[in-house]
């Protein structure tokens, strides 16, 4: 990360994104059963949703 | 108690303090002190993207589809990601070329087409019809629910209703006079409107807070958490299908990457979108704050949906309530009437804080893009020589504001209620879609040009209204039901919803697929086969080096042309009125660090400029017709740039011939200046040697006078002693006479005035007369002279009397630095390769080698001149060096093998034939002496 241009940085972003939003990942978390009460699907497209942002924030906010 | 009255009551409240939020934000900008310019208010202005199509439908959508909701707000999270590569380019070079909309964005690209920017306004009207018909049924729906409180029931549909008893009619009129009062108040000679920024962001925060308060009150307040939802949802077979949505019940894999990527499009490509984050944009570093601010607001708005969805599917018997109406319906049915007040005027601010900017952004494109190119062109109008058009322009957005809302309006009645509210926003969603190839091919592709822009948009579009629109006409009942089942005119491959038999899509997806395919290709293909225009290469270089150029200066366009001051300075406050245009030129005079508007040029910067601050109120095309009737401007075509690029070759040469001439210049200045130095040098040189000859001839004459003074006063002196005295004069006078003999004879020679009869001498014969002359003196010191001379002649060519000269002066010099009796002098003459060599040695004191350059000097002598008695006149070494040199000789000193001095000289052998030819022998050595 420490060489890295923020151009760089946002493009695999955008790729790690892609991936994780994306068939066949979210296959993965298709589960009938529930993580703190929550059907699992629910909580991997939150979690990784907010996990993509952290990032945008490190990016924005530690450059 | 929420009585009708009431609700209205509330309504226009709340309308009113989004009007005080903005009246305040406009005075706040007026005094400069502007509270929007934070990236918070940025990024909450930017989430005018979540409408009531957000706050109503998304509830509806994940009831039946689970996580089918969440694309329209995971896509734009993607977008952002890289919106500091894309949409930064797009803020930067619309803020140097004062873009006014998305329409005048893509128009200015493609060689600030007027064609291309009415087609983006077209499209967009008929695009976004649909998503504001949703905004308007979201309102008037959560309307006249509230108005049955506390009795749930469904409204009958809209068409049954006459207009007049309307409630979306009414919605739509309010709406329509709220947008009226807040967007075209006053026109602005900036394209920003600071108040609306302001009212958006807080009607953004207002409907957050709602959401979530419905959000918290359903999960804790009717069930007891997420897991109880979960919980009793997992007992109905329905709605534990919804927790594997991809199994079946939800959205397929391609209709979520559809989605996705059409709502990563559409956030950028909405003309409310493009409104909010790139027109209104104060700052481009804005963007780094918003960048992650948007999409936690975005996940915050989302995080409740689904507990909503489920909570209202367990509350309510399956049909009795829409599940796009939950939201309200739940905290009616537990009779909250405050949160359901707050509810409502969340949704009411979704829906008017979209249509606010929706209708702002396109009624700018209207008036910009499509009415003022047409009215300007037609002559008839008379309509480029009226003195203000500052009110025509308001006029005209004032109208396309009414007419916008009540197509809106008309879709809702005749289209609207067949559909989910998701459904009738994915249909806008994928007609400005069609934007994406010509906006973002333009940032980055030099070579696209206007023709490839304006087919790939047409055919996008067609694409569009043919899968999409069609289809929502069918049902609303307008054309028979047989053309979506049988295709038209029984033509199956043609049916719009599965075309040439694609199937297995969503609807969506289906016209996303192949209206793209038409859009792209035909913009690639027609690109790659037109030529664009020098206008377009222009644009298009300005576009795409956005990040290269800097400052708006530099950017001044192709232009060649003339107008006067006095017609740019009417031009403009026609438009901006008189007050504003005197502003705008005195800030460029203060730009350009002219004291009085009066000094400006107006050359093309100037004309630019000018240009620039009409696109910023009546667009890039439009300004560009208006200021080309006051420039008398020259169309500039491709011999012209030939031409502009000719000049500047020439330029170029000239330049460097310039640079040539200056080097040149400079070479010669140091040429004059050595030449002005060895000038200084030589004039010393002459006045030393005027002084020294003067010195030199003081001596004899002194002793001359002295004795001569001595003789005549003393008539009585000794005979003898008087010859004596008498033979010192007479050596005085001699030695005058070859001083000055000599002077003149150098002065000769070194005029190069001297008389030279060269000829071929024969060298041994010269040295024998040499010595003869020379034998008496000799005589006189006892000196012995040793001749080594080879036995034949040897020819050079030379003067004879001036070589002569040279020998004799040797041979004196060498027998007067000799000891008397004891010494030697030998001459030696030999050949050395091409050249004839002479020793001169002698068994004297020597040379010393400091003083080996310095006796070829004027007047200057071996040895202390101020002790020892001087031996000649010291212009005899000069001299024969000035013959030697002269005859292609050289003359120098060196040691002698036994001590002493040996004088050397070489002369170029002559060709032998001109003397008696004979055989010589090739034996003599080095130095003999």
């Amino acid at each position: 990360m420490r060489n890295a241009s923020k151009t760089t940085i946002l493009i695999a972003l955008f790729l790690l994104g892609t991936v994780l939003f994306n068939y066949p990942l979210l296959s993965l978390f298709n589960l009938p059963s529930t993580l703190f009460g929550v059907p699992v699907l629910y909580v991997y497209m939150f979690s990784a949703w907010a996990v993509l942002i952290a990032m945008l924030v490190y990016t924005f906010e530690h450059h | 108690m929420l009585q009708g009255w009431v609700i209205v009551l509330v309504a226009a409240a709340y309308l009113g303090l989004l009007f005080a939020v903005a009246y305040y934000a406009d005075k706040r900008a007026d005094a400069g002190r502007s509270i929007i310019a934070n990236p918070y208010i940025y990024a909450l202005s930017l989430a005018v993207y979540a409408t009531s199509w957000t706050f109503y439908g998304s509830v509806g959508r994940a009831a039946a589809d689970g996580v089918g909701f969440l694309p329209i707000y995971i896509g734009p999270t993607l977008g952002v990601v890289l919106w500091w590569l894309v949409l930064r380019k797009i803020i930067r070079i619309s803020k140097v070329n004062r873009i006014t909309s998305i329409a005048d964005f893509v128009g200015a690209r493609y060689g600030k087409s007027q064609i291309l920017g009415g087609l983006v306004t077209v499209i967009a009207i008929i695009g976004i019809t649909p998503y504001i018909s949703l905004q308007l049924k979201a309102a008037a729906t959560s309307f006249n629910i509230l108005l049955s409180y506390p009795v749930l029931s469904v409204p009958p549909p809209a068409a049954s209703i006459p207009i007049l008893r309307d409630t979306a009619f009414y919605v739509a009129m309010s709406l329509a006079a709220f947008t009226i009062l807040f967007g075209t108040r006053h026109l602005d000679a900036a394209e920003r409107h600071e108040g609306m920024v302001a009212a958006i962001a807080f009607e953004s925060l207002v409907k957050l807070v709602a959401f979530l308060a419905v959000g918290a009150f359903v999960t804790w307040g009717i069930y007891s958490g997420f897991g109880d939802i979960t919980r009793k949802a997992a007992e109905v077979p329905k709605m534990a299908a919804l927790f594997t949505p991809f199994s079946g019940a939800g959205p397929t894999y391609a209709s979520w990457i559809g989605l996705t990527v059409l709502s990563m499009l559409a956030v950028m490509v909405l003309p409310r979108q493009f409104q909010v984050a790139v027109v209104e944009n104060v700052n481009e570093n804005h963007l780094k704050k918003a960048i992650w601010l948007f999409p936690v607001y975005m996940l915050a708005i989302n995080l409740f949906v689904l507990p909503i969805a489920f909570g209202g599917l367990l509350h309510f018997a399956s049909g009795q309530v829409d599940a796009d109406t939950f939201v309200l319906a739940l905290p009616m049915a537990e009779k909250q009437e405050l949160l359901t007040l707050l509810v409502f005027i969340g949704g009411l601010s979704a829906a008017a804080g979209m249509v606010v900017v929706e209708t702002i952004a396109l009624s700018t494109m209207v008036c910009n893009d499509l009415v003022m190119p047409l009215v300007l062109r037609i002559k008839a109008l008379r309509l480029a020589e009226r003195q203000d058009l500052s009110g025509l322009l308001l006029t005209i957005r004032r109208g396309a504001i009414v007419l916008i809302l009540l197509l809106g309006y008309l879709y809702f009645r005749f289209a609207g209620e067949a559909y989910a509210l998701v459904s009738i926003g994915l249909i806008s969603f994928a007609a400005v879609a069609q934007f994406a190839p010509a906006l973002f091919g333009g940032l980055y592709w030099r070579d696209a040009t206007r023709q490839g822009a304006m087919w790939g948009l047409s055919l996008g579009f067609i694409v569009w209204a043919y899968t999409l629109m069609l289809p929502a006409i069918v049902r609303s009942g307008w054309l028979p039901a047989s053309i979506l089942s049988d295709g038209p005119l029984g033509i199956a491959l043609l049916r719009p919803s599965q075309l040439f038999g694609l199937t297995g899509l969503d609807q969506i997806t289906h016209a996303l697929i192949w209206s793209m395919m038409a859009n792209i290709g035909a913009y690639l293909l027609v690109s790659m086969m037109t030529r664009p225009s020098v206008i377009e290469q222009a644009q298009a270089s300005r576009f795409v080096d956005a990040f290269k150029l800097t400052g708006v200066h530099g950017a001044a366009p192709l232009w060649r042309g003339s107008a006067s001051l006095a017609e740019l300075k009417g031009l403009v406050s026609r438009f901006l009125g008189p007050v504003r245009a005197k502003e705008v030129f005195a800030t460029l005079a203060t730009e350009r660090d002219l004291h009085s508007v009066n000094d400006l040029e107006v050359d093309a910067d100037l004309v630019h400029a000018v240009e620039r601050q009409l696109a910023g109120t009546i667009g890039a095309a439009s300004a560009r017709i208006m200021v080309s009737s006051v420039v008398k401007e020259e169309v500039v075509g491709i011999d012209d740039v030939m031409g502009m690029l000719d000049e500047a070759s020439q330029a170029i040469a000239y330049s460097h011939e310039l640079e040539e001439k200056s080097r040149e210049l400079v070479a010669a200045t140091r040429e004059l200046q050595a030449a002005n130095e060895r000038l200084k040098e030589l004039d010393r040189m002459k006045d030393d040697f005027v002084s020294m000859v003067s010195h030199e001839l003081r001596t004899p004459l002194t002793s001359i006078r002295a004795f001569s003074e001595i003789l005549q006063e003393n008539p009585d002196l000794d005979p003898a002693e008087r010859q004596r005295f008498l033979g010192i004069i007479i050596k005085e006078s001699e030695r005058l006479t070859r001083l000055i003999n000599q002077v003149l004879d150098l002065a000769k020679i070194e005029s190069g005035r001297a008389e030279w009869h060269v000829g071929v001498v024969d060298l041994v014969q010269l040295l024998r007369n040499a010595a003869d002359t020379t034998a008496s003196i000799f005589q006189e010191t006892g000196v012995e002279l040793v001749l080594e001379l080879p036995e034949h002649p040897l020819a050079v060519t030379a003067d004879e009397d001036r070589l002569t000269q040279v020998a004799i002066n040797l041979l004196s010099n060498a027998v007067k630095f000799s000891p008397t009796h004891t010494g030697r002098v030998t001459v030696n003459l030999r050949e050395e390769g091409r050249a004839a060599r002479v020793d001169v040695c002698d068994n004297g004191p020597g040379v010393k080698a400091a003083d080996r350059e310095l006796i070829f000097e004027k007047f200057r002598q071996a040895g202390d001149n101020m002790t020892g008695k001087p031996h000649g006149t010291g212009l005899g070494l000069p001299i024969s060096r000035q013959i030697m040199t002269h005859l292609g000789g050289h003359l120098w000193v060196s040691d002698a093998a036994k001590g002493g001095a040996m004088f050397s000289f070489t002369l170029p052998l002559a060709d032998a034939s001109n003397l008696a030819a004979k055989e010589w022998p090739h034996d003599q050595e080095s130095a003999h002496c």
